[in-house]
């Protein structure tokens, strides 16, 4: 248990246990090192080969390597392409020089100075983005049919029998990870490969990953790795280099996946202050909640329960 | 890494994660997850092959199940790769068992417009009666008074995505046949 | 590397994190520029000059590894009086022959006391029944010889894959290296001009850069630390591809960094077993095991054959027991002492039989009919509109693919059917669609990168009309050798036909006839045990038993090998590609995992990695090492040297073969036992490397403006594939842009495993050109929009890509602009678009005839490129535009 994690009533902020699995593993999830990402998108076939997501559509978008967009129903791992050209700690690169009319085209006029040749020019970052698992996880909080379940791993899932496809997942994530996909209708998201874990296999992506930036296993550990590793790249010069949701302190209580960035979140399109839209719902459901029948209501309300007295 | 425990080490997780242990989380838990095993653990067996795209010769794992592959993915073991797969090595179920494979012999007659269906042995016998014939229209005893006994009538491109077993038998029985035009993607 | 291996970039990055420097050269910012330390944007094309700067630093600021150079490589070795640099001759060779375009090896031979000695035995052309004068001198000019030496030029670029060209194994030397005539003089006169400022003015480098690559290089090689090279096809796919290796070669030689743990030069080859389809090849100019294909001149008989190709000393002494050993494999019983071991039914080559060769032999009308095995020529090869002619003028094409690749349907959708050129009614080819089976449902082996063979396993059989090509080249084999069998009433096997349909018919077919063509066959499919050809491959002695290792084979026909290299592959009966002990239980070098040539070592040359005493260089980079007690050599890997010759051996006079290798010759399959700094023999293009431009360039040759191309490059000439004009040549200036095709990550050469799968195509959906942002203001192309880039030969449509990434360079005081074409689209599959390759010519590297598809010259302007004969009068009005004829580009 990190020492981040807010305590909870009913023993810490174990997500796990606190969604009602007594004794149960620790609570596992994904490290992302984008720092070692060469963007080579294995994460994302890996992902779709062994959930069986159907292919998200085939569109050129412009947007430097990424035509994958972003994540949704049908995309549970995506990978960002950001070109830089002028990164932090490295000068300004002149300006593109204009058109120079010339005899021979390519070869238009005299020299000017241009980015070749300069240092650190052109930087290039990559990340692969996923689900993080909240440990306030706001599509968890709104299902209305107990088709996302926490699981005894402390992560987040769909239960495609269960789900209706109402839809109210899809707001209720702060990242926009969660979406309904047009065909069956239902909500898709990544498991963490719950299916995997409970054979002891690593989630498909962690383990396809050439360069390790994906990394898998408990998350205090991936924790523990993160911040040498962070201090390492500070150290060796990349002052820019931070940790992405890896603490409690922000607001969705913790991820179970959280990120090594080499810029600001809003660079690679990752909010940096999420807040899950349920923060202040919880005391008006908790009567809601009492109303509903069976056992799903009895594992909302502990939910709910610990979550008030956080508050 | 330690997380990356291999398949003898199911039981004994999936014991320690058993539903006889599951206490109070198994509340939210439908009958559907319950049940959901992953495919790697029911396959019948495993296979150890190699990726089929570039050279580097990544390890994989193929399951098969009811004589059928059901995944592949990386083979820890290998010194090479670890394990790991990019994103063509990921897509080889994909790649081996998808939609896109075609399993019948098609065949275009001259001046054809279109495919036609042709049996196998049919074709067989029809490309061995073709590269006889073109063998002979293209034969050469001798270029400028010397002995080169072989033909100039049919070639061949391709072996680079080929087993060392079917190049060999390739070119033993091309160039027994006198052809000399057999190449690959190695030229390329 | 991060782009097209990302799994063996792992161990790049694994480096990195143990603090190497990565340094990325490469005209655009890749995947892999992202992760280096150092990218440094180079012009297309010219490599060359850029690693003859490096040496040039390396040898006048004496950074060389001295005691290393000294002991393992030809510096010292004096080079013959005839020999003349292209200082001296404006920019070529001595031994250049004009006429012929060819240069003649004899030239820069090795000066050695015992002249008459010569060059060593290899590629002298044999005295057998042809009655050849066999010492062919410089540029006689006589028909013969030049045909000869044309042959020789075609087809000995790729037989030292497993060991060097001849050369005298003891010539005069001069252990200080001052001699005028050493190599090491010579070298460093020839690389004198290439300073900073040059390689400044010819690749766009900066001196500032390329300063730090080469204090990065040198401060990082050395009796502690070394330094690896790894080059793809952005080497190889030049008029002067080999050259770039070469050079590469020199720059790691002199650094010492060859043979030694975490350097040398490592080709990273792009296909699962192209490496394999080289070693048992399925190439016009070798035999397995890269033994020669007889060529007509003087190798009349299997005597000349292996008099001719066989060196005096080292392991290619034994060409003969290889040989011999090949043709019992195939031709078994049928094989004895007194018929030459059916040598004669070897057929023979006139000259170059590659793949463009070929094009032009099918558009002849010379070569009627094709297989296709895994290739994708119309969207894979240059050129793909001379592809699909050659095509359409044959009677029948056979494709064995997956799906409906671009070469089996060009007859109905092609391109050339689109501009009204061909209409389908009026293609006479017979096509053949065969599905063919996926490596999960067949058994067999792979070699891969570094010449290591994994086997994998068939886990299902193939479904439908699906086989493997090991049942469809042993089914075609079986029916054509019962069809032949029948028509001579003999059996396969038996030998002597009765009459057959042709007087020569039965001469013809004796050899398909004789041919061991009896693999067991397994399963309701009938599919040939894989394992049965691999032994076969492995080969036997006399009493049948597998061999483990080559230096078993014989010549006197008791032992069979089908590739003498692959022996010890199936040493006692076991296959040794197989195996799979996990590398965690396992040293580093992982020797128990599959198996590598030759004899399962892993690192070539590794006796280079300890010093001539045979005690490693530093105990930080120590592989292989000379164990006097038990007076053998022991290491990490197994030593690529003789087992139990000690350090201090020295030959006796007049030792041949094996015997002759000295304790120190660290670089055995080479005559002289050295890693050559200056190649006496063996390219066909010059013993040390020059700058040359590509075929087509819009810059003029600023190291040699006398010799804007290599001079002996091949091209290949027909009205379909005309060349530009380049250089300072009037109408260069129409194709001012260089582009350069490379591959994707999400995608695999020409598509045929990669645009049919949803989950790949989703990744890049559509070809695009990249461009930086300078040329897209200049030509006005719009990010997004479309582009049309035109060549001589083609043109096509992109979507264009601006981004610093392509950056524009300043090359010879002017901006140059360069456009990067990834090459996997064509029009079937998931994704498609036009194919890059359509844009390139048919001029080749003269040893490997590989055509030049990562430096070419091109226009290109906004918009989409025109439909049906209009695209036809766009090409037209370029090539009037640039005055182009006929003669253009072919000049020496």
């Amino acid at each position: 248990m990190s020492s981040t994690e807010r305590p909870g009533l009913t023993g810490g902020a174990d997500p796990a246990e606190r969604a009602g699995w007594g004794e149960h593993p620790p609570r596992m999830g994904f490290f992302t090192d984008t720092s070692v990402c060469i963007g080579c998108k294995a994460c994302e076939v890996a992902c779709k080969e062994w959930n069986t997501v159907p292919e998200d559509g085939l569109e050129l978008t412009g947007m430097s390597f990424d035509n994958t967009i972003g994540l949704s129903a049908s995309t549970w791992r995506h990978v960002a392409f950001i070109e830089q050209q002028a990164p932090v700690g490295v000068p300004a690169l002149p300006a593109v020089p204009g058109q120079a009319a010339g005899i021979r085209g390519g070869l238009s006029g005299p020299a000017v100075p241009g980015p070749d040749g300069v240092d650190g020019a052109m930087r290039w970052l990559m990340s692969s983005d996923v689900c993080k698992h909240c440990t306030e996880a706001g599509c968890l909080d709104v299902c209305p049919t107990g088709a996302l379940m926490r699981t005894e791993f402390g992560t987040v899932v769909v239960q495609d029998d269960v789900c209706n496809g109402c839809g109210y997942c899809v707001p209720a994530c702060p990242f926009g990870v969660i979406g309904r996909r047009a065909d069956d209708g239902g909500a898709h998201k990544c498991t963490l490969c719950y299916d995997r874990l409970g054979v002891g296999m690593e989630p498909a992506c962690a383990k396809a990953c050439p360069t390790d930036s994906i990394q898998f296993g408990p998350l205090d550990e991936l924790r523990e790795r993160a911040r040498v590793r962070v201090n390492d790249l500070v150290e060796a010069g990349h002052p820019e280099a931070q940790l992405y949701l890896e603490g409690a302190d922000n607001g969705i209580g913790g991820a179970g996946a959280f990120f090594l960035l080499l810029d600001e979140p809003e660079v690679y399109g990752l909010p940096p202050d999420p807040v899950v839209p349920t923060r202040s719902l919880p005391r008006m459901w908790k009567h809601a909640g009492l109303a509903a029948a069976g056992v799903g209501a009895m594992v909302l309300t502990a939910f709910l329960g610990s979550r008030t007295d956080v508050r | 890494m330690g997380v990356r425990t291999w398949i003898e080490g199911w039981p004994v997780y999936r014991q320690l994660t058993g539903p006889d242990k599951l206490g109070l989380g198994a509340a939210a838990k439908s009958g559907a997850t319950s049940r959901r095993q992953p495919r790697v653990a029911e396959a019948d067996n495993v296979v150890k092959s190699v990726c089929p795209y570039c050279a580097v010769g990544c390890g994989q794992n193929v399951y098969v199940q009811d004589g059928k592959v059901t995944q592949i993915e990386g083979d820890p073991d290998s010194p090479v790769s670890r394990g790991r797969l990019c994103p063509k090595g990921s897509a080889s179920l994909q790649l081996t068992t998808g939609d896109a494979r075609q399993y019948q012999v098609l065949y275009r007659r001259p001046n054809g417009t279109d495919w036609e269906k042709l049996g196998l042995d049919q074709a067989m016998d029809m490309i061995a009666d073709r590269v006889l014939a073109a063998r002979r229209k293209g034969w050469q005893w001798e270029v400028d008074g010397q002995r080169t006994r072989r033909t100039l009538g049919f070639a061949s491109l391709g072996g680079a995505t080929l087993d060392n077993e079917e190049n060999y038998l390739f070119k033993k029985l091309f160039t027994a046949l006198g052809a000399v035009q057999i190449e690959n993607q190695a030229r390329i | 590397m991060a782009e097209a291996h990302p799994v063996g970039f792992q161990w790049v990055m694994e480096a990195k994190a143990r603090g190497a420097t990565v340094i990325h050269v490469d005209p655009r910012f890749s995947r892999t520029s992202a992760m280096a330390d150092l990218h440094v944007p180079i012009r297309a094309g010219s490599d060359i000059a850029f690693l003859g700067g490096i040496i040039n630093h390396v040898l006048t600021e004496e950074k060389y590894f001295r005691d290393y150079v000294l002991a393992y490589t030809n510096a010292s070795t004096i080079i013959s009086e005839d020999f003349a640099d292209t200082e001296d001759l404006g920019g070529v060779f001595s031994g250049l022959d004009r006429d012929h375009r060819t240069y003649d090896f004899d030239a820069w031979r090795y000066q050695a006391g015992d002249v008459g000695a010569a060059a060593g035995r290899r590629d002298r052309p044999g005295s057998g029944k042809g009655g050849q004068n066999g010492n062919g001198q410089n540029g006689d000019g006589q028909n013969g010889d030049g045909r000869r030496r044309r042959v020789r030029a075609a087809a000995r670029g790729e037989a030292h894959g497993s060991g060097g060209a001849a050369a005298h194994p003891s010539p005069d030397t001069d252990e200080t290296l001052q001699h005028p005539r050493c190599v090491f003089q010579i070298l460093k006169r020839h690389f004198s001009r290439y300073t900073p400022e040059m390689v400044e003015q010819i690749c766009g480098i900066s001196p500032e850069n390329f300063r730090r690559v080469y204090e990065a290089l040198t401060s990082n090689s050395g009796r502690d630390r070394t330094t690896a090279l790894v080059y793809s096809v952005g080497w190889t796919q030049h008029t002067v591809g080999v050259q770039y290796i070469r050079t590469g070669a020199i720059l790691q030689t002199l650094l010492g960094n060859m043979g030694r743990p975490g350097g040398g030069i490592l080709a990273l080859r792009g296909h699962a077993s192209i490496q394999g389809s080289t070693d048992i090849p399925t190439l016009f100019d070798l035999l397995p095991g890269y033994l020669p294909m007889p060529h007509v001149h003087g190798n009349e008989d299997l005597d000349t054959y292996a008099d001719a190709e066989s060196m005096d000393n080292g392991f290619w002494a034994n060409v003969r027991s290889y040989m011999v050993s090949l043709l019992k494999a195939w031709w078994g019983p049928a094989a004895t002492a007194e018929n030459d071991f059916c040598f004669d039914y070897l057929p023979r080559l006139t000259g170059s039989h590659g793949t463009y060769e070929t094009v032009l032999a099918q558009i002849a009308g010379d070569c009627s009919g094709y297989f296709l095995l895994g290739e994708n020529p119309a969207v894979g090869s240059a050129n793909g509109r001379m592809q699909r002619l050659g095509m359409s003028k044959l009677d029948w094409l056979v494709v064995r693919d997956f799906s409906l690749i671009e070469s089996a349907t060009w007859w109905k959708d092609g391109p050339e059917i689109e501009t009204g050129e061909m209409r389908t009614e009026d293609i006479g080819t017979e096509v053949f669609f065969l599905p063919a089976a996926a490596h999960t449902e067949k058994s067999g082996s792979f070699t891969n990168t570094q010449r290591m063979l994994q086997w994998h396993h068939e886990a299902v059989e193939p479904a439908g009309d699906a086989r493997s090509d090991l049942w469809f080249a042993y089914h075609l084999g079986r029916i054509i050798r019962e069809k032949l069998a029948a028509q001579s009433g003999s059996v396969p096997g038996s030998s002597s036909p009765a009459a057959g349909e042709h007087p020569d018919a039965d001469e013809m077919n004796r050899p398909i006839l004789d041919l061991t063509w009896d693999y067991p066959l397994r399963g309701p499919l009938r599919e040939p045990d894989a394992e049965a050809v691999l032994a076969e491959v492995n080969g036997w002695d006399g009493d049948g038993k597998p061999v483990s290792s080559y230096t078993q084979l014989k010549d006197d026909g008791s032992t069979a090998s089908g590739c003498w290299i692959y022996c010890g592959v199936y040493a006692d009966g076991v296959n040794q590609a197989a195996r799979r002990k996990p590398g965690g239980e396992q040293n580093w070098v992982a020797n128990e995992w599959g198996w590598a040539w030759p004899a399962n070592r892993r690192v070539l040359y590794n006796r280079a990695s300890a010093d001539p005493e045979g005690k490693p260089w530093s105990d930080r980079k120590a592989l292989v090492w000379w164990d006097p007690e038990q007076g053998k050599w022991a290491g990490h890997d197994i030593a690529d040297f003789i087992a139990n010759r000690p350090p201090s051996y020295r030959p006796p006079d007049g030792a041949k073969g094996v015997a002759a290798i000295s304790g120190t010759d660290a670089f055995i399959m080479q005559a002289d036992g050295k890693a050559w700094l200056f190649a006496p023999a063996g390219l066909a293009d010059g013993p040390m490397p020059a700058h040359y431009e590509p075929q087509e360039s819009p810059v003029q040759n600023l190291l040699y403006p006398k010799q804007e191309h290599n001079p002996v490059r091949e091209t290949l000439r027909h009205p379909g594939t005309p060349y530009q004009p380049s250089g300072d040549e009037p109408g260069s200036e129409v194709f001012p842009y260089v582009a350069t095709t490379y591959r994707l990550t999400e995608h695999h050469t020409a598509g045929g495993m990669s645009r049919w799968l949803p989950y790949l195509s989703e990744l890049q959906p559509e070809f695009f050109c990249e461009v930086s942002p300078e040329l897209a203001a200049e030509r006005g192309l719009e990010h997004m929009g479309w582009a049309t880039i035109i060549s001589a030969r083609s043109a096509i449509e992109a979507r264009v890509m601006v981004t610093q990434r392509m950056p524009s360079l300043t090359v010879q005081g002017k901006r140059l602009h360069q456009i990067g074409l990834p090459y996997h689209w064509g029009r079937n599959g998931l994704t498609t678009g036009d194919a890059a390759n359509e844009l390139a010519h048919f001029s080749l590297d003269p040893n490997v005839h590989i055509q030049e598809v990562k430096a070419l010259a091109v226009d290109i302007q906004p918009g989409r490129r025109p439909r049906g004969p209009a695209l036809l009068d766009l090409i037209r009005s370029y090539h009037e535009r640039a005055g182009i004829t006929d003669e253009t580009g072919t000049e020496v």
